[in-house]
């Protein structure tokens, strides 16, 4: 996650033959290791049970799409991810306003807050199990707990760092408190809610792969863990691409997002 | 002569830090009138802002009476324009939406006199730039359109030219007074630049630091526009400038900042 932030916030590349010509040179390590890995394969010199081919592994895919099952599997894993995120992040974004704009919230909620962060999400697995069994609760909820803290967390550091410099300028103005908050606060705080966005929202995937590889019929995840048990392991590879992918997507989604709100 | 505008009486403010309680501003008295161009100056520690700042609002806990319009000042309001040293434009909205700020653009009336002010600050063509396209003097004079459009009673700039270059500074210091003669506008005005504090007030308040306190008052019987170069602004200059000097201030040089 933090590589592409540190990516996004640095200069912007210039258009037209530069940046194809950057992005070529990002593709020569990627592209040279599997051809390597092509070639080391074919020649029986690495295992084809660890490390199937790069061909080996389009064609699962191949299969998987015509099939239909990748695209079956990826609906359910994209709506659980999408769930988590939407309650996870949400509450995060209630939550992080409440405690960033009063110090009564903060006071009695942050605490309670900082102390659920600190439960690592593997940990609360099997109680949410016990409670929830192994249904679309459990994993959503897990999803949820992972998402909600870089939102909260953001966003109320967001709004505390709103310079105090700013509310004099607001209040020589004579906003009222509620345009303080719409006309100052939120917008200030922006940037720091949309960095807390594309946190959880990685996060979110990867609730979502744990969730899946532990407890479930269905999903990416699960038809990665089922081949697994087959050693098919074209197929696991296909898994990895496919989450990579999309929780590449889904970012670069949200940093569409940030250049449209953020000049 | 016009009516009282700004009535300060037995101004005193203190502050309290570490090192126990400082006397920011000892017994001020300043009357001020309807249109009256005000600069104040004094050495660093000399209680300027602060005073300015107490008759925004932005500084309560004091003692002593600050009436304006004959009206106790209770708390910041558009009555009262206030610049900043620095331009405080917020940087996510364009020219016109930061000179609007709370109010809305659709408003024909509204849409009318921003224009109007993009006008007489001369920004037209930057209407739809953002703050960090602006130069700072270009930022500055939005600043003061986005305190006149609330037609303020009042203008307190605390040392709003302060960051500028010498060119661009003198250039701001024509289009406050062309501001003032077109809305003539009551202006109080910080500054550490006695060329500055001669060339565009009416009077000159000169504060002595700890406790901060009025020094004197320089009327500058001058015509505008002035001429810095003249001998009669030069006399003025420099029975200012020994003012300051008998109070006996090491940091204090001729028209630099401190």
């Amino acid at each position: 996650m933090s590589h592409d932030i540190s990516a996004s916030a640095g200069p912007s590349l210039k258009t037209g033959f530069g940046r194809w010509k950057l992005l070529g040179l990002g593709l020569i390590l990627p592209a040279g290791i599997l051809v390597l890995w092509q070639i080391l394969g074919q020649m029986g010199y690495i295992s084809d049970l660890l490390f199937p081919t790069p061909l080996e592994i389009l064609k699962a895919f191949v299969g998987l799409v015509q099939s239909g099952d990748l695209w079956d599997h990826f609906r359910i894993s994209a709506v659980r991810a999408l769930a988590g995120f939407a309650l996870g992040g949400g509450l995060g974004l209630l939550f992080g306003l409440l405690v960033g704009l009063f110090a009564k919230a903060e006071k009695m909620l942050d605490p309670t807050l900082q102390m659920i962060r600190m439960i690592p999400s593997l940990a609360v697995v099997p109680l949410f199990i016990l409670w929830f069994g192994i249904g679309e609760e459990s994993k959503i909820l897990l999803i949820a707990k992972g998402a909600f803290f870089p939102l909260y967390i953001n966003t109320y550091l967001g709004i505390r760092n709103v310079d105090n410099k700013w509310f004099e300028v607001t209040r020589v103005l004579g906003y009222s408190r509620i345009q303080q908050i719409r006309r100052l606060v939120i917008p200030a705080a922006l940037p720091n809610i949309l960095l807390g966005t594309r946190l959880s929202i990685g996060l979110s995937w990867l609730g979502l792969v744990v969730a899946e590889l532990i407890a479930s019929t269905s999903g990416v995840g699960y038809m990665m863990s089922d081949a697994r048990q087959f050693a098919d392991t074209p197929v696991v590879f296909v898994g990895i691409i496919v989450f990579a992918a999309a929780g590449l997507i889904t970012d670069y989604v949200v940093r569409l997002a940030e250049r449209r709100l953020l000049r | 002569m016009a009516e009282t505008l700004l009535d300060i009486t037995a101004l005193s403010k203190n502050f309290d830090t570490a090192k126990g309680r400082v006397e920011a501003l000892h017994k001020v008295d300043l009357n001020i009138r309807e249109g009256e161009f005000i600069t104040v100056i004094g050495p660093s520690g000399c209680g300027k802002s602060t005073l300015l700042r107490i008759i925004a609002g932005l500084d309560g806990q004091y003692s002593g009476t600050i009436t304006l319009g004959g009206q106790k000042i209770t708390g910041p309001g558009i009555d009262k324009g206030f610049i900043f040293q620095e331009h405080r434009l917020f940087p996510w909205l364009t020219v016109e939406k930061n000179i609007a700020a709370d109010l809305s653009l659709r408003d024909p009336e509204i849409r009318r006199k921003v224009d109007d002010l993009i006008e007489l600050v001369k920004l037209g063509g930057f209407e739809k730039a953002y703050p960090k396209e602006l130069s700072g003097g270009m930022a500055q004079r939005v600043a003061i359109a986005r305190a006149l459009l609330r037609n303020p009673r009042v203008l307190l700039l605390d040392e709003p030219f302060g960051a500028l270059d010498a060119f661009t500074r003198a250039h701001m210091q024509d289009v406050l007074l062309d501001i003032w003669r077109r809305n003539q506008t009551t202006m109080i005005f910080v500054t550490h630049d006695i060329d500055e504090a001669v060339f565009l007030a009416n009077r000159v308040v000169i504060l002595k630091p700890r406790p901060g306190q009025i020094k004197s008052i320089v009327p500058i019987d001058l015509p505008y526009p002035r001429k810095k170069t003249t001998s009669s602004f030069q006399e003025l200059r420099l029975r200012v400038l020994k003012l300051l000097d008998s109070m006996n201030e090491l940091e204090l040089t001729d028209g630099a900042g401190i």
